[in-house]
């Protein structure tokens, strides 16, 4: 069992071992859809709720199901079924009882599934060996990084609008460059808190 | 042993929960019961189970509106105008649609989900297009990559449309309908038979399958589409410009012209890379003999060695459109090519002093 307080898990999850600029997965969707920063809450968000949810699903399959019957090399593809499943169930939850949320999310909320930052997370969960609630802090810490660090993208990408960009690096170049100066001064938080 | 079988019946145990869980439910939370769909101001009306595509909604009733990618969003043919009932511009959209369409209502059909009663506008012309069986009468190559296929009508056995226009073939056995659309090169008041020209292109689905059918093969289109319109005013003058396998709506432009008005003044322009890719000269000069206000040049656009013979012009064709203008004369011109050509072409034009309405374009 991992001794680390839930609360602590929480903040490190956001700051010193943020899931993008630390562990740099959930690239893609990063990448691709911090160009405004209302697009980027949007998907920020789903990210947030869906993490929280499948990394608390997948902690109840994996310890009360794989585990006792001694399959746990089945987590990888398991796992990524629970989160397609969940992801289409939320889908369809958001169509039905907000079609403007649905709307403003639209393709974002499918491409959650092929989120390598949400497997991630539960997969992250495993190795480090979180109890229940230590799993729901690190996921809810998790998405919350990824919104941050997403928010942090899209406003600076804003802002890059008006500014003169050497044409070479223009595109994913400079944004590529920016994401390791955000993830450099992320490191400066790593001190403050030591988790594993 | 038991360990792979546990394995194997656990995963299947997990998926079928999660998609038994999905099924429960989408049934009770995707249901908007039925829909009414009304379209031109209930000129056509249906009822239609809410929660498909727009597109599909439209075919099932045989609303046959243009659509080539078989209602993926990638094509943006599938344009209609949604006044009610269809919610706001969807990110798949977008790339589609510049801001005036966003703001007069238009929408990719295949987007649009059916959710409640919809209102549309279509234009009327595509409210005329129906589905054809027809069978293959004929089939010769052109060039080492074109093929001309002539089609008997069967089912209907006619079809009414303006030159130029173009139909959409059906690709079986792609699980979603796939269409692709292919200009009809036979005249126009030749009703019961279609001829296509066909490009092999390596890798595509219609084309390779409209390459691999053999003569008494069924096909299945809808159409017409295209929104192509000949002027009827004698004095205007026609300039048809082609490139690669654009000939096909300017061979049906020219033979209807002819029949009507033997008389009128039209050019054909049709670029090509080398002599191989050359087809109907004989066919086009053996008319312009027959009918003097008719003018035809081919053009040569790559440097090769065959070309000793070559007695037309040569490079890009826009070059040869550009030298033989004349100022001041009322025009009419219709376009058929890579899209390069179009718009080098169209550039032409304009600078001649063409108004942009008198210049129609098909570019692929």
């Amino acid at each position: 069992m991992n001794p680390t307080s839930p609360l602590v898990i929480l903040a490190a999850s956001i700051l010193t071992n943020n899931i993008l600029l630390a562990g740099f997965l959930g690239m893609c969707s990063f990448l691709a859809c911090s160009s405004r920063l209302e697009t980027a809450f949007g998907l920020g968000a789903a990210v947030t709720f869906v993490m929280v949810c499948t990394t608390t699903l997948n902690y109840l399959l994996y310890h009360y199901v794989l585990v006792p019957l001694g399959l746990e090399f089945l987590a990888y593809i398991l796992f990524i079924a629970v989160i397609a499943a969940f992801v289409q169930f939320v889908e369809m939850v958001i169509e039905r009882f907000s079609p403007k949320l649905y709307h403003a999310l639209g393709i974002f909320l499918p491409l959650i599934t092929v989120n390598c930052a949400i497997l991630g997370v539960s997969l992250f969960m495993v190795i480090r060996d979180y109890n229940g609630l230590q799993s729901a802090a690190f996921g809810l810490g998790g998405g919350l990084g990824f919104l941050l660090a997403i928010m942090l993208m899209a406003g600076l990408r804003e802002k890059m609008g008006y500014s003169n960009v050497p044409v070479p690096l223009r595109g994913t170049a400079i944004m590529m460059l920016v994401t390791g100066v955000i993830a450099m001064t992320f490191m400066g938080f790593a001190g403050m808190i030591k988790v594993q | 042993m038991s360990m792979i079988l546990l394995a194997i019946g656990l995963t299947t145990g997990v998926f079928l929960l999660l998609a038994a869980v999905l099924l429960v439910a989408e049934s009770h939370l995707i249901n908007y019961g039925t829909c009414q769909v009304s379209i031109n101001d209930g000129s056509v009306e249906f009822e239609q189970q809410g929660g498909v595509t727009l597109l599909e909604a439209l075919y099932a009733h045989k609303v046959f509106i243009p659509s080539a990618c078989g209602g993926k969003g990638t094509c943006g043919y599938c344009k209609v105008r949604v006044l009610a009932g269809g919610g706001d511009v969807l990110p798949t959209e977008t790339p589609y649609l510049n801001r005036s369409e966003m703001r007069t209502g238009i929408r990719l059909a295949c987007q649009v989900k059916v959710k409640s009663d919809v209102q549309l506008e279509i234009p009327a012309d595509l409210l005329t297009a129906r589905e054809f069986r027809a069978r293959l009468a004929g089939a010769r190559m052109l060039t080492p990559d074109i093929r001309e296929l002539d089609f008997d009508l069967l089912d209907p056995s006619q079809l009414e449309h303006r030159p130029g226009q173009y139909v959409q073939v059906l690709v079986p056995d792609e699980g979603d309908p796939v269409y692709r659309a292919y200009s009809i090169s036979s005249a126009a008041f030749d009703q019961n038979r279609v001829q296509l020209h066909v490009r092999l292109i390596p890798g595509g689905l219609a084309s390779t399958y409209l390459h691999a059918i053999a003569e008494g093969d069924e096909i299945v289109f809808t159409g017409p589409y295209g929104d192509f319109r000949l002027s009827d005013d004698p004095e205007t003058e026609i300039i048809c410009v082609g490139g690669g396998c654009g000939m096909a709506p300017m061979a049906n432009i020219i033979e209807s012209l002819y029949r009507r008005w033997p008389e009128r003044t039209c050019r054909l322009f049709f670029g090509c890379r080398t002599v191989a890719d050359v087809f109907y000269r004989e066919r086009w000069e053996d008319l312009a003999r027959r009918h003097p206000g008719f003018q035809v040049v081919y053009a040569l656009s790559a440097e090769t060695d065959d070309d000793a013979s070559w007695d037309g012009d040569k490079g890009f064709i826009h070059l040869s459109v550009a030298r033989r203008l004349e100022p001041g004369v009322k025009r009419q011109a219709f376009l058929c090519g890579p899209e390069a050509m179009v718009e080098a072409v169209t550039g032409v034009l304009l600078a001649s002093g063409m108004e942009k309405t008198d210049i129609f374009n098909d570019a692929f």
